[in-house]
């Protein structure tokens, strides 16, 4: 059973699906879905040990070899974030419940459960598997379904959010097979350690140039890279809030796996460097974001696109990690994509919560509310906080580990804007918290009350998270850190 | 005590943390919450006590938490500054505590309950700053302090209140963030190391290019020793309720940041390095600049609480100067006036909110003659503006008296003028204010009502602070011994 553990991570999502709507009962639904996500959970626990223990698994679908067969490769890097996506979609979904009822009407329920676990489904395929047609192929599975989830959204603009996501996705995604294309037609292969040993004789060709060039641009597109990232303040605001909740944890995070897993262990840090100017590209486009989209958080009238904004701005720091070109970068990158998944799963499920009980996540509607929920707003404090840097927090830690690669790297100026832009964080979180406690209530909200207990217990939990490896950071810099060496150590 | 020591500086930080927890369950019985703060207050005094006495006689008294990062773990260590600046606040926070529950009682103020219980968070944070044994753990609790006190500088809800957080806040996380981090993570990737040695961190290898442009960093991002122009979140802060304004921003807040800057100088940079860098020497004089500009600002002020908090700025400045002048008299004085002017602006802040709770007023124009009304509150103000000004019979003097020593040893002639000049400008904005409440005769100003004295809880409160400026006067030894104590440690003993 063990053995197998790297398919039925990615199987029992696939078939619990389908499985949901089977189930007529929605709450039956409900918990079946966290039963299939805790097991998910469960096994990604297993394969992070073992990984740990024994090294990168490989696994043959089917018992076929590679280069013919479909592999899955399980190192360092991806069950770590395996846990992390498991791990976040399981507790999202305990709060789904609530959530769900009060957003969507009844008979969407299942609907929206099935495609959940299929963009688990999708998300964790991307994660696991060794094979770039493979890769694709989730892609699209849970690029899909999370336009499903996303067009579900009670407010008639989702449907447009959702189509845009779908045409922008579409596109990149597109670029994406376009790319994998060109490779296999210079290389004959499609398994991703196999490409990663015969590109190196094809470096020279135009071709491979552009099957580079054709794959960045998409998975950038998927990742929310400025000035890539026009899909995602909409699909963030108009989602069920559950659906933000995950997709904002989980999926631009996997887009950043996929980049750093092409880049490193397909084709080459040296054929990188050599082909396209990436770093500098990286270094201009990820601060433009961070700076362009702070900048823009702090205008929003809707918090859920204040933290989406947020959420690009922090996927600049991601690739900043990636432009400084150096071991300790990437692991500032690495860790930052499991502290980042903490802050954004915290904040939106709090944010769900406040949804549920007044209806609206407008800044106006917001007003007050900090004396009426005051656990679920002492939660977005805390998850604000953690965007901030403040020390005890994730945010923190990520933020050291960044300054630390920039000052090694000798880009002090680099850094100086870094802290520059947690400046600007500070201003858009305060906005927020001062919207939440200091203004007086401009709508009716004697009635309101606390969130359920079944929404509250999932927030505090990640907020606690978010507290825990901030002090406890043996398991994210340490895993990162392996992850990091591993990567700059695989030479293709 | 039965525990041992490093359980009892564990304690000193999580005693008023877990009274936090009772604070916030006794909400419904105000008595039974004030009684909480005042035994975990009682408790702290102590362990801060005992842990004086144990380390007087020459033990070390160490603390290694968890590696928070690889290589960077939470350490405490009892050491003679920290030990000034513990005993201080420990000491204060009762004293506050009583004059709070006069003070907050009789002006019926609301949301007493976060108001302690911040508080309390506060005072743990300020313990951790005072033990914290390397860089990291001090920034850690240093930011802590900065959030556990804005609930209390924002305490009345209102609009201005909102605004002058705005302002305190956007200072001190702006000059942490910005220059502090940076200066802190520049240090541990320059030196290797974030702990606090004697005579520095830094090799001689080290270009000056490198630690010069980290002092400058540290000086600016240590926001809470309001330097100019970092200086607005102290008169911003005033909207606070005066107890916060007494203990946090004449005691704690503001007590943190010079603490912080004498630690920086004298265990990250050292004494010799300092004395070598250029921009130690432009800093300098930014401080004298700050202590003159500050004093000359609070003339201007007719609202007291502003007065005090540009005197305030200006005190602070002292202590920064104590340690820029990169003499051994320099970091005396600059220790001896953390304790110093403790005492004494505590006692004129309790004084400020005494008068606004018995008469109303705010406004030193209004305060002519109201020393007959409130003769105690009165004799206090005076005390306390002695002890400020640096005149006997109070503690005061000897703080200045030692930084005057040491802008002589240094030879910045300039730096001498400037103090003597400041203590001029001292008496200018302090003086008038106790002596027109009891010389002046015209009794227009007393308005309709009957003004008695303050509460007793703060009448109290103010009686005890005024009485220890009075007393660390003559009983100024053991306040000498830890900062000569401080030298030492510094791998500079004082030789006269």
């Amino acid at each position: 059973m063990i053995s197998h553990y790297p398919v039925l991570q990615v199987i029992i999502p696939l078939l619990g699906a389908p499985l949901c709507l089977f189930i007529r009962v929605p709450r039956l639904v409900g918990l079946f879905s966290i039963l299939v996500s805790g097991t998910a959970f469960l096994i990604s626990c297993g394969l992070l040990q073992q990984v740990l223990l024994h090294g990168t698994i490989v696994y043959e679908l089917g018992g076929w070899p590679a280069p013919w067969g479909i592999e899955y490769r399980i190192d360092q890097l991806n069950s770590y974030l395996l846990l992390l996506v498991s791990g976040i979609s399981t507790i999202v979904l305990v709060a789904a419940q609530t959530s769900i009822k009060q957003e969507l009407p009844e008979n969407r329920h299942i609907f929206f459960y099935t495609s959940y676990l299929l963009c688990l489904t999708g998300l964790l395929g991307i994660l696991a598997t060794g094979d770039a047609f493979n890769v694709f192929v989730f892609l699209e599975i849970s690029a899909l379904s999370s336009y499903t989830m996303i067009a579900l959204g009670t407010d008639r603009r989702a449907l447009t959010a959702s189509y845009q996501y779908l045409v922008m996705g579409t596109i990149g995604a597109t670029f994406i097979i376009i790319g994998v294309g060109l490779m296999y037609m210079m290389t004959g292969t499609l398994n991703m350690h196999d490409l990663a040993q015969r590109l190196p004789e094809v470096y020279k060709s135009k071709t491979v140039l552009c099957a580079f060039g054709f794959f960045i641009v998409g998975v950038c597109l998927k990742l929310a890279l400025f000035p890539l990232h026009l899909w995602l303040p909409n699909a963030y605001a108009f989602a069920p809030s559950i659906g933000t909740a995950f997709l904002a944890a989980t999926s631009t995070k996997v887009a950043v796996y996929l980049l750093i897993r092409y880049i490193f262990s397909v084709f080459g840090i040296d054929f990188v460097t050599m082909s396209l100017p990436l770093h500098d590209i990286f270094l201009v486009l990820g601060l433009t974001g961070i700076f362009a989209a702070s900048i823009s958080a702090i205008y929003q009238r809707n918090i859920k696109r204040v933290f989406a904004y947020s959420s690009v701005a922090q996927i600049g720091y991601m690739i900043l990690g990636l432009a400084i070109g150096t071991q300790l970068g990437l692991t500032a990158t690495l860790l930052h994509l499991f502290n980042h998944a903490l802050m954004k799963a915290a904040l939106f499920l709090a944010i769900g919560a406040v949804v549920y009980r007044i209806g609206s996540s407008q800044l106006y509607h917001l007003a007050g509310l900090g004396k009426k929920m005051p656990l679920t707003m002492a939660a977005i404090v805390a998850g604000g906080l953690s965007l901030i840097g403040v020390p005890l927090t994730v945010g923190f830690v990520s933020k050291w580990y960044l300054i630390v690669a920039l000052l090694d790297k000798g880009w002090w100026p680099v850094a100086i804007l870094v802290l520059i832009s947690s400046l600007l964080a500070i201003i858009y979180v305060w906005r927020v918290i001062e919207w939440i406690y200091f203004t007086p209530p401009r709508i009716i909200i004697d009635n309101v009350q606390e969130a359920p207990a079944s929404q509250l217990i999932p927030i505090w939990v990640l907020v606690l998270a978010n507290i825990y490896f901030g002090v406890d950071t043996r398991l994210t810099v340490g895993v990162s850190k392996l992850a990091a060496q591993n990567l700059f150590g695989v030479t293709p | 005590m039965p525990f041992s020591p490093e359980i009892m500086l564990l304690l000193t930080i999580l005693i008023p943390a877990f009274a936090v927890i009772g604070i916030l369950a006794a909400d419904h019985s105000p008595n039974l919450r004030e009684g909480i703060t005042i035994t975990a207050s009682v408790i702290l005094i102590c362990l801060v006590s005992s842990l004086y006495s144990i380390t007087r006689l020459g033990e070390t008294v160490t603390l290694l938490g968890p590696d928070l990062f690889p290589g960077l773990s939470l350490k405490f260590e009892i050491e003679p500054l920290g030990m000034i600046f513990s005993l201080v606040a420990s000491y204060l926070w009762l004293v506050t505590t009583v004059y709070a529950i006069g003070y907050m009682r009789g002006h019926h103020e609301k949301n007493q309950t976060r108001f302690y219980a911040c508080f309390a968070i506060a005072i743990s944070s300020v313990m951790g700053i005072a033990y914290a044994d390397n860089l990291f753990t001090l920034f850690i609790f240093y930011e802590i302090l900065t959030l556990s006190t804005y609930p209390l500088v924002t305490h009345a809800g209102t609009v201005k209140a909102m605004q002058g957080g705005r302002v305190y806040l956007g200072v001190l996380l702006t000059t942490s963030i910005l220059f502090l981090l940076l200066a802190v993570i520049g240090t541990w990737y320059t030196a290797g190391t974030l702990d606090f040695q004697a005579g520095g961190v830094f090799d001689k290898t080290t270009p000056h290019l490198v630690t010069g442009t980290l002092l400058v960093l540290f000086i600016f991002g240590i926001g809470k020793a309001a330097i100019m122009p970092f200086h607005r979140w102290l008169p911003a802060a005033m909207v606070a309720p005066t107890p916060v304004s007494a203990l946090l921003h004449a005691v704690a807040v503001v007590k943190a940041g010079v603490f912080t800057v004498l630690k920086v100088c004298m265990y990250i940079f050292g004494i010799d390095l300092l004395k070598t860098l250029p921009t130690a020497d432009i800093l300098l004089y930014l401080a004298g600049a700050t202590v003159i500009i500050a004093s000359l600002v609070a003339m201007r002020q007719d609202n007291l609480k502003a007065r005090l908090a540009y005197s305030t700025i200006s005190q602070l400045g002292y202590i920064t100067v104590g340690a820029l002048l990169a003499t051994e008299a320099g970091f005396l004085g600059g220790a001896m006036h953390i304790a110093m002017h403790a005492f004494g602006k505590i006692t004129l802040f309790f004084c400020a909110g005494a008068i606004m709770v018995a008469s109303h007023k705010t406004e030193i124009s209004q305060m002519g003659g109201l020393g007959r009304q409130m003769p105690v509150t009165m004799i206090a103000f005076f005390i306390g503006s002695l002890s400020i000004i640096g005149l006997p019979p109070t503690g005061g003097t000897w703080s200045k008296w030692y930084l005057m020593i040491g802008s002589i040893d240094s030879e910045k002639w300039v730096i001498m003028v400037i103090l003597m000049l400041s203590s001029l400008l001292n008496i200018a904005y302090l003086l008038p204010i106790p002596l027109r409440a009891f010389l002046d005769r015209d009794k227009s100003r007393q308005g309709k009502i009957k003004i008695k004295e303050a509460p007793l809880p703060s009448l109290l409160a103010l009686t005890v602070t005024a009485a220890g400026c009075l007393v660390l006067f003559f009983y100024t030894q053991p306040l000498f011994e830890l900062a000569s104590a401080f030298l030492e440690a510094g791998g500079v003993p004082y030789g006269g």
